[in-house]
């Protein structure tokens, strides 16, 4: 057996049981990697040596035993900060720059027996749905090296399609977890805003960054959420309350439940194969008992246009730090401290982030923050609105993950709004801090993945993964993207 | 020249005394080590968060209620974003449309000048760059960034450099009462920048204002604004326009340079911190700070007016600094003569704390001590020259007053036949000073009294002494 293909929760019981260790788990990881690394270009920092040393004295000692994740490895989107390690997000611009301290999400997750792994690669500063905007060259979609993996989060969702990985982090801004695991025929995960900290999380919209895990199953996103989710003193945003074990109630089934379907939002357009696809699904659901209800959300088709203005609003001051002064890239051209603001940044940031801090510095400024700034807030809230209304009628609302199966690389580079609309249908999800989580639902006459997600209330992730849960063993989707 | 009215607006950034920084756990102690006092959040690493510093907030609620502010229940943080190497994540985490305090105000000039607060809001510090002589380079020293700040801003109530200074000076009094900033301004504990315009007299319209920053002393408040306030006349008598200039103050030239004009002024695209959630204020707290709130100086001054019968000057001085207000009363209290203390405090101890550079609690003189010195003066045990000699050595030594004068031999000499006998011996001794008194040169008595005194190395109770010189030179008026 190929314990590199197996899913998070089957390797802990077997570790538990005492049937393989750590280090059989990190062995296996290990070669996939190196067999399909140079092909996929998942990661932009992989240490072989210190993985196995790391598995191998876990396994040594035997503690893993007694610990949640027993010794396995976690892969990490390159934007979540692990010590003494590099952390590029995926630009040039922090060129030589190793994190002092580890997330809180890391803390965590160590903290639960797991070996942190390598860091996978990303759109720069998270900003892309395809990684082609990765300063370090794109990753490709293990399902057809012709397609992007999507993103930002690409590089952990290749990972964990390709079995590079048995789970990985991600990070959910716009759908940037949801999209590629969407893409890539995984799971992908959106808790609710605020349920895992972003303290160690470079920000790209603080307001709406969310970490989540990339798995191969609904039940395996529990297992990580378990050990993920909680209140931090080191984030004002993180959510007080209890966190519960996710996976108590995840095989309680469809009945009871009630699927929304937001058919006026679903008139933005789609790939018509994706509406076969979502249409057949809703049917299947309905049929093996689930009730399905129509829901409206009149504002989630403005999501895009004011998601756009309050993340590139919010990126234009987070990203304002990376200057030359303290870290990172610096000019060889600093003769005066402005000059130097300003050749650092244009060496160090790529096309897409220049783009969106320009128009995010553009959206604040005096005489267009009422306009721009203001107005985006109005229309979040009535997104917001828009959701709990919905919430009222059923447990979860179910979209199409992405408009279209995996795109072509170099397909939407050169247009930044189609690209944009990539994130359609998972940026209202961001927009009202719910949790939100994309299953893989079959496959394209191209053998390319398709996604449906799901949206949850707020902090109720054990319905959703309930729900999320019933579908997947209702579409018991099995295929791999290798033979 | 058209007379003019001046319209000042102050706004003061106070340091707040708090052992941790704003948005992290870093100390705040001055003088350390560059970069020492610096961690993730503050240096603005990649994936840091702020995370709010309560007694920050307590604190600046104290100085809203001292100030008769409203405080909000809820406030909003916001980043003013510019770039500058003192500032590492390139914003400063402030407030702007919902200030935590509003609609304050403060009385200076006894009472009569009341000056309005527009509003006093938290944030936090910037760094401190560093440039030495001859060295292309500049250093950053990032101990100072996010030390807790309130901006204190005034309303354009200020008519005059010197009001301003009063109005300073007595922002400076209650935060030292509040102990919440330490109120130096050679330090930077306490920073100032104002903003002036003038007006034609009679006029409702304010004219165009210039912002000085950068005055680090009361004495640079006072001058810059005397030094704008005549720029700005100057060029408006020559009918000329006054630019909406920032200028930046040089107390060693006496004079202000343009820092930068309106089109080069910033635009910090303010916006909410989306880091941190509205700041909420419980009620429960902001009963809890008010009722750590001291007396506060005016009401102070008011008691020691009503019920001590201080003269008003007096009560000012002495409430001018929360410590030697309370060493006044302490003494006060032992003695029970609030005026003859007041004389004591405001002369002989406000000096030996000058001279000495020290502050009350370093001196030596408890209340009940120097209570009891004056006691001896006031029942003739002592002269008022030994007294002040007692003083001196009591000061030095935190001896009791009753010892040293024993031990010296203080006591003053009141007994008429032993000072008799000295008053004898010294018109015997100036027999040419006392023909001249005798001739009408009454002056002479000062220094006959003088040479009694010399005799009795200052022991002698000078009025008893003056007495008995006068009735003997009589005698020999007669004779
Ligand atoms: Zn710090």
């Amino acid at each position: 057996m190929r314990l590199n293909e197996c899913g998070l929760a089957k390797l802990v019981t077997m570790a538990k049981a005492g049937e393989i260790s750590p280090l059989d788990v990190a062995s296996h990881v290990v070669a996939a990697v190196e067999a399909r690394e140079r092909d996929l270009r998942v990661f932009l920092d992989f240490d072989k040596d210190e993985l196995l040393q790391t598995a191998r004295s876990l396994t040594d000692s035997g503690d893993y035993r007694r610990t949640p994740l027993c010794g396995m490895p976690v892969m990490i989107k390159d934007n979540i900060c692990v010590k003494d390690k590099p952390i590029s997000c995926g630009s040039r611009i922090l060129t030589g720059y190793k994190s002092p301290y580890d997330a809180t999400v890391v803390v965590n997750l160590r903290k639960n027996g797991a070996i942190i792994g390598g860091k996978t690669n990303l759109d720069e500063f998270a900003m892309g749905s395809s990684t082609e905007n990765s300063a370090f060259g794109p990753t490709r979609n293990p399902w057809s090296s012709e397609h992007a993996p999507g993103g930002s989060s690409g590089g952990s969702a290749a990972a964990v399609a390709a079995d590079m990985a048995i789970v990985s982090l991600g990070s959910d801004t716009g759908g940037s977890i949801r999209q590629p695991a969407s893409f890539c025929g995984v799971v992908g995960m959106k808790p609710t805003y605020g349920r895992v900290s972003r303290y160690g999380l470079v920000a790209f919209a603080s307001s709406l960054d969310q970490i989540g895990p990339v798995t191969k199953s609904v039940e395996d996103s529990a297992l990580m959420l378990n050990v993920m989710c909680g209140e931090d003193a080191n984030d004002a945003t993180s959510l007080p309350g209890a966190v519960p074990d996710f996976a108590a109630n995840l095989d309680n089934g469809l009945k009871g439940l009630t699927f929304g379907v937001p058919r006026d939002f679903l008139e933005v357009g789609m790939d018509e194969s994706v509406k076969d696809n979502f249409d057949k699904l809703v049917t299947n659901v309905q049929r093996e008992g689930a009730r399905v209800v129509d829901v409206s959300m009149p504002h989630a088709k403005y999501a895009v246009a004011c998601y756009y203005i309050i993340a590139n609003a919010e990126a234009s001051s987070n990203l304002a730090r990376f200057d030359g002064v303290k870290y990172g890239h610096r000019t060889q051209n600093d003769d005066d401290i402005y000059a130097m603001y300003v050749r650092t940044r244009d060496e160090g940031f790529g096309d897409e982030v220049k783009r969106r801090i320009l128009l995010g510095t553009y959206v604040l400024s005096a005489g267009y923050y009422d306009a721009y700034y203001l107005q985006a807030q109005k229309v979040r809230s009535l997104v917001v609105a828009d959701f709990a209304k919905a919430h009222e009628r059923c447990d979860m609302v179910m979209l199409p993950t992405a408009p279209s199966p995996a795109f072509k690389l170099g397909e939407k580079i050169e247009d930044p709004l189609l690209m944009y609309l990539s994130d359609v249908f998972t940026i209202p999800i961001n927009l009202a801090g719910l949790p939100g989580v994309s299953i893989p639902t079959g496959l394209s006459a191209d053998r390319l993945p398709f996604g449906v997600q799901f949206i949850g209330r707020p902090l109720d992730e054990s319905t959703l993964l309930q729900g999320a849960r019933a579908v997947e063993k209702l579409v018991d989707f099995r295929e791999k993207p290798f033979a | 020249m058209p007379s003019f009215e001046t319209i000042i607006g102050l706004e003061v950034h106070a340091q707040l005394q708090t052992k941790s920084k704003m948005f992290c756990g870093c100390s705040t102690r001055f003088g350390s080590a560059p970069n020492t006092q610096v961690c993730p959040v503050c240096l603005g690493l990649p994936g840091a968060l702020p995370v709010v510093n309560v007694k920050a907030v307590e604190a600046a609620v104290k100085m809203g209620l001292a100030t008769g502010c409203t405080v909000a229940r809820r406030s909003v943080f916001a980043r003013k974003n510019y770039f500058y190497p003192d500032c590492p994540k390139n914003y400063q985490i402030s407030q702007y449309e919902h200030p935590l305090c509003s609609n304050g105000f403060l009385h200076v000039e006894g009472g009569e000048k009341r000056i309005g607060i527009t509003r006093v809001h938290l944030e936090e510090d910037a760094g401190k760059l560093i440039h030495l002589e001859g060295d292309d380079h500049s250093y950053a020293d990032m101990n100072r960034v996010g030390v807790p700040l309130i901006e204190i801003v005034s309303e354009p109530d200020i008519r005059s450099p010197r009001q301003a200074a009063s109005y300073m000076q007595k922002l400076r009094t209650i935060v030292r009462y509040l102990e919440i900033c330490d109120g130096n301004m050679e330090e930077g504990s306490l920073r100032c920048d104002v903003n002036v315009s003038l007006r034609k007299k009679g006029s409702d319209k304010f004219g165009t204002k210039t912002e000085v920053k950068n005055l680090n002393s009361f004495k640079a408040v006072e001058q810059a604004l005397e030094f704008e306030i005549e720029r700005q006349a100057r060029l408006l008598g020559e009918g000329r326009k006054i630019q909406q200039d920032t200028l930046l103050w040089d107390s060693v030239k006496g004079e202000s340079q343009i820092m930068r004009s309106k089109e080069e002024a910033h635009d910090y695209r303010y916006f909410p911190e989306p880091d941190l959630l509205v700041l909420d204020i419980p009620e429960s707290l902001i009963q809890r700070v008010d009722t750590e709130i001291p007396e506060l100086p005016d009401a102070k001054l008011d008691r020691f007016v009503s019920d001590l019968g201080l003269p008003k000057y007096d009560a000012e001085v002495l409430t001018s600094s929360r410590e030697i207000a309370g060493y006044f009363e302490a003494t006060a209290k032992e003695l029970g003569d609030a005026k003859a203390v007041s004389n004591w405090v405001m002369g002989e101890v406000l000096r030996e704390l000058k001279d000495k550079k020290i502050d009350i609690s370093q001196f030596k003189i408890l209340p009940r001590q120097l209570a009891a010195l004056i006691a001896e003066v006031q029942s003739g045990g002592i002269n008022m020259p030994t007294a002040k000699d007692v003083f001196r050595d009591m000061a030095g030594t935190g001896n009791e007053a009753k010892d040293i004068i024993e031990k010296k031999g203080l006591k003053q000499i009141s007994d008429e036949g032993a000072l008799d006998a000295v008053v004898v011996s010294v018109l015997d001794n100036y027999p040419q000073e006392v023909a001249k008194y005798l001739a009408g040169k009454d002056k002479l008595l000062k220094f006959l009294v003088g040479q009694v005194m010399k005799e009795t190395r200052g022991k002698a109770h000078p009025q008893k002494a003056t007495d008995l010189l006068k009735e003997a030179l009589e005698k020999r008026r007669g004779s």
